[in-house]
């Protein structure tokens, strides 16, 4: 924690030499604390580079939203840092990615544990096949988060209600998840995410599945959770990175060219290649 | 004439008659084609036309009139129907050539030939279901016409043994009636069923659950072989290794427990048709645990979960249906197997729980009554089709059912594809 | 705030060790599988690799007018009890195909009792310590020997073990399989064509469909009561004969053709239908030049994993009468015949020790006919596999 704030007030001095995973500007507003520091990461599948010497700080209780063309290393990365990667045979991994002080990628790591603090959300909603309550009580349970029936009903409603889904489920919670609709669906995986009180959650484009109005709502909902929660988010459409993100980083090939403040990035941005990007003359 | 030389003859012209069709029909398409007509079909068209319209209908006299003569008796000349089919063939070849006009269709009326002789190919598998359903079906009635319905479903003595004397008209001379209580039969085929699911199930459930979630590719590629193998054993093999080398074992550990089993146990056939069903299970299974979508397992250990856990908790529900569909279908084969039990299950009809004694299904009562040097119509012999029918029954069922199963199972996972 | 890591691996300590131990539980099963499958074929290759051997002994065999007449007295008296009757039975015949025999006496190694037989293997034997002095005494001059098996290959059936073999079987098997290929090959690849090509989507088909996923999983004795009560009692096919066996047997492999036929109609992609279609190709013109030839390796996998399921098949065969006797190979469709399994069946019924290891034989030479007709159908599905 001090160190964190330490930080804060190094980076909150004007010209001050800025360290590699850092954002080109500051957003004023936001929280400094450090979340995740990415180093030097580099990331292979089998012979194919996807990640170049990513360097990044994500500050907490922020959203942070990952640009770039499709096939650029947005997802790999952020499967890097709850190591879903581990998952595909062929990857392989090199740099450092540290989160409250400890390495993620070392052999200690126990990455369920990691996972536990960072959750995930996926492009396509993926409820369990069970009831939506199953959905989210499956976790928290697992996790020995709830003793008692009545703990875990209580959590079940705030995860919902902090989804902004009780209004529309509360009648039918014994339903199986997978009869919703596709927002509710998507909004029932963010629930059941928050439900087991993670510090970091990412999102891998969370709405390109969804009409317009599922997207606003979740998109409402991101700006709340960040009060709570870390968030991540991958996203191919620029006016929602506008809208939602505090920080925005550019990727293109494997690198990152570009991380500032989203203010900044989409009406000023440093670099040609994001500025081509955002302009919509690239990509 | 001899058979033999009438078919040849029959033959022979219906070949020169085919050539004739072909040759002339093209000929004379050609013809028209070249003196600039348009025609609907090509020249080859037209000849394929008229050879399948000489052939077809006089092949079909000629094999329905031997069919009426062979098997119904009927009292046909065999030279009339030659040359009538002869006949009809000559006719056909008139009407090919009379087809061959620009405006005829000539493909599509070869087409709708084809689509129905594959219709006709379509047909045999129902014929085939409707035969055995028939055949079974009307020898049952006749047992339940000499035997009571009631005592056979509910009886508990299977003594067969006398049916023959009555069937020859000595009924009162033998000491017993026959009884046809068909009770421990179902009971030994109960049990033994039950032994073989009790080691296929667990064996073949995890092994699927090892292969598609655990196993690293080298051990997968290795292992489905080997299971394919077990697969391809034949059951009569089986049956010798559950006969000559596990049921003195079962003999044998009995024994130094100090219990006492009989060489024809119900443990060993148990055994070794559960050893026969694992593959079928595991391979079932391995299927529907691969069907189940990877994002599934991504969303349980993205929320912090082990991969046991996933497991148990994500996929094995997610693929409960298809596994029990497996289940139920392997229950279905385990009843209906023959081979093992005849070689390693006893003969003797015997009403009792206990897997070390001797005791007999219905598949090897059918076999016994089959091949024994008894009259078709004694009650024995036809008892083995109303034996047959409730099996056809019951695997009919369970099939049913685990095809729903397995239909529900798809369409979860069709559905959830938004 | 959230626990940390520490916090957390700690909690996860147990459920790990749970973890752990269903993934041991479930490579136990699978190596419990596979330790069946060793046990089974080792068993299996300990029975049976002694049926390929057959003792032989050397003795005087005297060609006389009364060896035609007694043909034990072909033999000296002491000889006599160590030397296969069936084998002394076939002289008179020998010496009436070469004549020149007659009032010859020659060594010749011949034939042993099974007796001897299993004596020499080291096998329980009912032979009389006397006797078992005698068959030592001639090992030790190299009279006794065993000897490769021909006979195995070459002869039919025999109620003397030393003179049994799997020729008649294996040729009824040959038999049986040409007559239910050349039935359910075209029916099956018929039927499968017109349900994936033609059949418009009606009842009937859907009739059709669940109808040949019934016909799969009935048990197969069903189809020995339909070849019994049909084509035996019904038609009048004559019992026992390839001509019924390959009938019936026809009718449990089609189901097996039809769904292989169709997976691999299915799996050649709309794209090349749509694109022969395109240049103006009737339905049945796009089938036979484009559909079919594309998944003739499917097709053709299929059939060799049904024909090897047919020929391991036992059960509808004794009940149609092919578990006979036949001692002479014949290769007519029509006369009684046995095959491999039944073969199989009919030795292990019999009670002498020498035939347990007959059987143990005849199944290890069906398993590596079965396994290399599943391993040419692997390979070919590898070979052939397209990826679309
Ligand atoms: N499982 C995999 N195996 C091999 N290569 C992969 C795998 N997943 C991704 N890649 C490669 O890594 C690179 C980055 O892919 P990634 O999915 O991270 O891109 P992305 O930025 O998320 O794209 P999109 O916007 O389309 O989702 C691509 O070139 C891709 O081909
Ligand atoms: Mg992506």
């Amino acid at each position: 924690m001090n160190q964190q704030t330490a930080q804060i007030d190094a980076h909150s001095a004007p010209n001050h030499e800025r360290s590699p995973g850092q954002p080109v500007n500051h957003n004023e507003d936001a929280n400094h604390a450090l979340s995740i520091r990415v180093r030097d990461l580099n990331l292979w599948y089998g012979n194919n580079q996807a990640l170049k010497n990513i360097n990044i700080d994500i500050y907490q209780k922020n959203v942070t939203a990952l640009i770039g063309p499709s096939g650029c290393g947005k997802s790999t990365f952020l499967r890097c840092l709850n190591r879903m990667n581990d998952l595909i045979r062929s990857v392989r991994v090199q740099g450092l990615v540290e989160m409250d002080g400890r390495d993620v990628n070392d052999a200690k790591m126990d990455e369920v544990a990691l996972r536990r603090r960072v959750g995930m959300v996926f492009q396509k909603p993926n409820p369990f096949p069970k009831s939506i309550y199953e959905n989210i009580a499956y976790a928290p349970r697992m996790h020995d988060l709830v003793s008692r029936k009545a703990e875990q009903d209580e959590l079940v409603e705030q995860a919902l209600r902090d989804a902004g889904l009780w209004n529309e489920v509360k009648d039918k919670l014994q339903e199986p998840g997978t009869s919703l609709s596709g927002g509710q669906q998507q909004r029932l995986c963010i629930a059941r995410a928050i439900a087991v009180k993670p510090d970091v959650i990412l999102m891998d484009e969370p709405t390109s599945a969804l009409d317009p109005i599922s997207t606003a709502t979740i998109e409402d909902l991101m700006d709340k959770l960040k009060k709570q929660f870390t968030i991540i988010t991958v996203t191919h459409n620029m006016q929602q990175a506008a809208r939602v993100a505090d920080y925005t980083a550019f990727f293109h090939l494997g690198e990152m060219i570009e991380y500032n403040d989203t203010r900044m990035m989409f009406s000023n941005p440093h670099t040609k290649k994001a500025e081509d990007y955002i302009t919509g003359r690239y990509g | 004439m001899q058979t033999n030389q009438i078919f040849l003859l029959f033959c022979g012209v219906l070949l020169a008659l085919g050539l004739a069709a072909f040759f002339m029909a093209r000929a004379k398409a050609t013809r028209t084609r070249a003196s600039g007509t348009a025609m609907y079909a090509q020249p080859d068209q037209y000849a394929w036309f008229s050879v399948l319209i000489t052939a077809g209908p006089a092949v079909l006299v000629s094999a329905v009139g031997a069919f009426a003569m062979l098997l119904l008796g009927a009292e046909i000349p065999t030279l009339y129907l030659l040359a009538s089919s002869l006949a009809i063939a000559a006719i056909g070849l008139l009407l090919g050539l009379k087809q061959v006009r620009p405006d005829f269709h000539a493909r599509q009326a070869i087409e709708r030939v084809i689509q129905g002789i594959l219709a006709a190919a379509a047909m045999v598998s129902i014929i085939t279901t409707l035969g055995i359903l028939l055949s079974i079906v009307f020898e049952a009635v006749r047992f339940f016409q000499m035997q009571s319905f009631w005592e056979f479903i509910t009886g508990t003595i299977w003594n067969p043994g006398a049916s023959f004397l009555a069937a020859a008209g000595r009924g009162d001379e033998a000491g017993s009636a026959a009884q046809f209580g068909s009770v421990p039969l179902f009971v030994g085929t109960f049990i033994i069923t039950l032994i073989a699911m009790m080691v296929a199930i667990p064996v073949g459930l995890f092994s699927a659950i090892y292969m598609a979630e655990f196993a690293p590719d080298r051990i997968r590629t290795l292992a489905k072989p080997v299971l394919e193998v077990l697969a391809g054993i034949p059951t009569v093999v089986y049956g010798f290794f559950a006969a000559i080398t596990v049921a003195p074992i079962v003999v044998d550990i009995a024994g130094v427990l100090g219990l006492d089993a009989s060489y024809s146990n119900a443990l060993a056939p148990g055994l070794v048709m559960g050893i026969m069903i694992i593959p079928f299970i595991s391979s079932l299974s391995d299927d529907v645990i691969t069907a189940v979508p990877d994002s599934m397992r991504q969303g349980s250990l993205a929320l912090g979960m082990t991969k046991a856990e996933t497991i148990k908790s994500v996929v094995l529900p997610a693929s409960l249906p298809g596994i029990i569909s497996a289940s139920l279908l392997a229950v279905s084969r385990a009843l209906g197997e023959t081979m093992i039990v005849v070689m390693a299950a006893g003969m003797r009809p015997n009403l009792t729980a206990n897997p070390l004694e001797d005791m007999t299904t219905v598949t090897v009562r059918i076999v016994a009554a089959l091949t024994g040097d008894q009259e078709f119509e004694s009650a024995e012999t036809l008892s083995a089709f109303a034996l047959g029918l409730v099996l056809f029954v019951v695997t009919l069922a369970l099939n049913m059912v685990s095809v729903i199963m397995i239909r529900r199972f798809r369409e979860k996972y069709r559905s959830n594809n938004l | 705030m959230s626990q940390s890591f520490d916090e957390i691996t700690a909690q996860l300590k147990r459920r790990h060790r749970k973890s752990a131990r269903l993934k041991w539980m479930s490579m136990g099963a699978l190596i419990l599988a596979a330790t069946f499958l060793v046990v089974f074929i080792g068993d299996m290759l300990v029975k049976g690799l002694p049926a390929f051997q057959q003792a032989q002994i050397q003795v005087e065999v005297s060609y006389t007018e009364q060896s035609m007449q007694i043909p034990p007295a072909a033999v000296s008296d002491e000889a006599r009890s160590l030397v296969s009757r069936g084998y002394l039975r076939l002289i008179p015949g020998r010496m009436r195909d070469n004549p020149e025999l007659m009032g010859t006496t020659r060594m010749e190694w011949v034939l042993a009792d099974s007796e001897v037989d299993q004596y020499l293997k080291g096998h329980y034997t009912r032979l009389s310590e006397s006797h078992k002095r005698a068959v030592d005494r001639l090992k030790e001059a190299g009279r006794a020997e065993l000897k490769f098996n021909t006979r195995f290959f070459t002869s039919g059936d025999s109620k003397m073990p030393e003179l049994a073999g799997i020729a008649s079987a294996a040729v009824g098997t040959v038999l049986t399989l040409i007559v239910t290929m050349a039935v359910c090959f075209p029916i099956g690849v018929m039927t499968a064509v017109y349900l994936e090509e033609f059949a418009p989507d009606n009842r009937l088909t859907q009739i059709i469909e669940i109808n040949i996923n019934n016909l799969a999983a009935v048990p197969s004795i069903l189809f020995g009561l339909l070849g019994l009560a049909i084509y035996i009692n019904f038609f009048g096919v004559p019992r026992s004969t390839p001509l019924v066996g390959g009938l019936t047997l026809a009718l449990m492999t089609l189901p097996v053709i039809i769904i292989a036929t169709r997976t691999a109609l299915r799996s050649v992609p709309d794209t090349i239908r749509q694109a022969a279609f395109g240049v103006g190709c009737s339905r049945w013109q796009v089938v036979r030049d484009h559909v079919l030839p594309l998944s003739l390796p499917g097709i053709m996998t299929g059939s060799i994993i049904g024909l090897a399921q047919a020929m391991g098949e036992t059960a509808p065969l004794i009940i149609i009468g092919m578990v006979a006797f036949i001692p002479d190979v014949s290769t007519s469709f029509s006369n009684a015949a046995t095959v491999m399994p039944a073969q199989i069946f009919t030795w292990a019924g019999e009670p002498e020790r020498a035939f347990t290891e007959k059987t143990a034989g005849g199944i290890l030479v069906l398993l590596a006919v079965l396994i290399s007709l599943n391993a040419c159908a692997v390979w070919m599905r590898k070979k052939f596999e397209r990826r679309w």
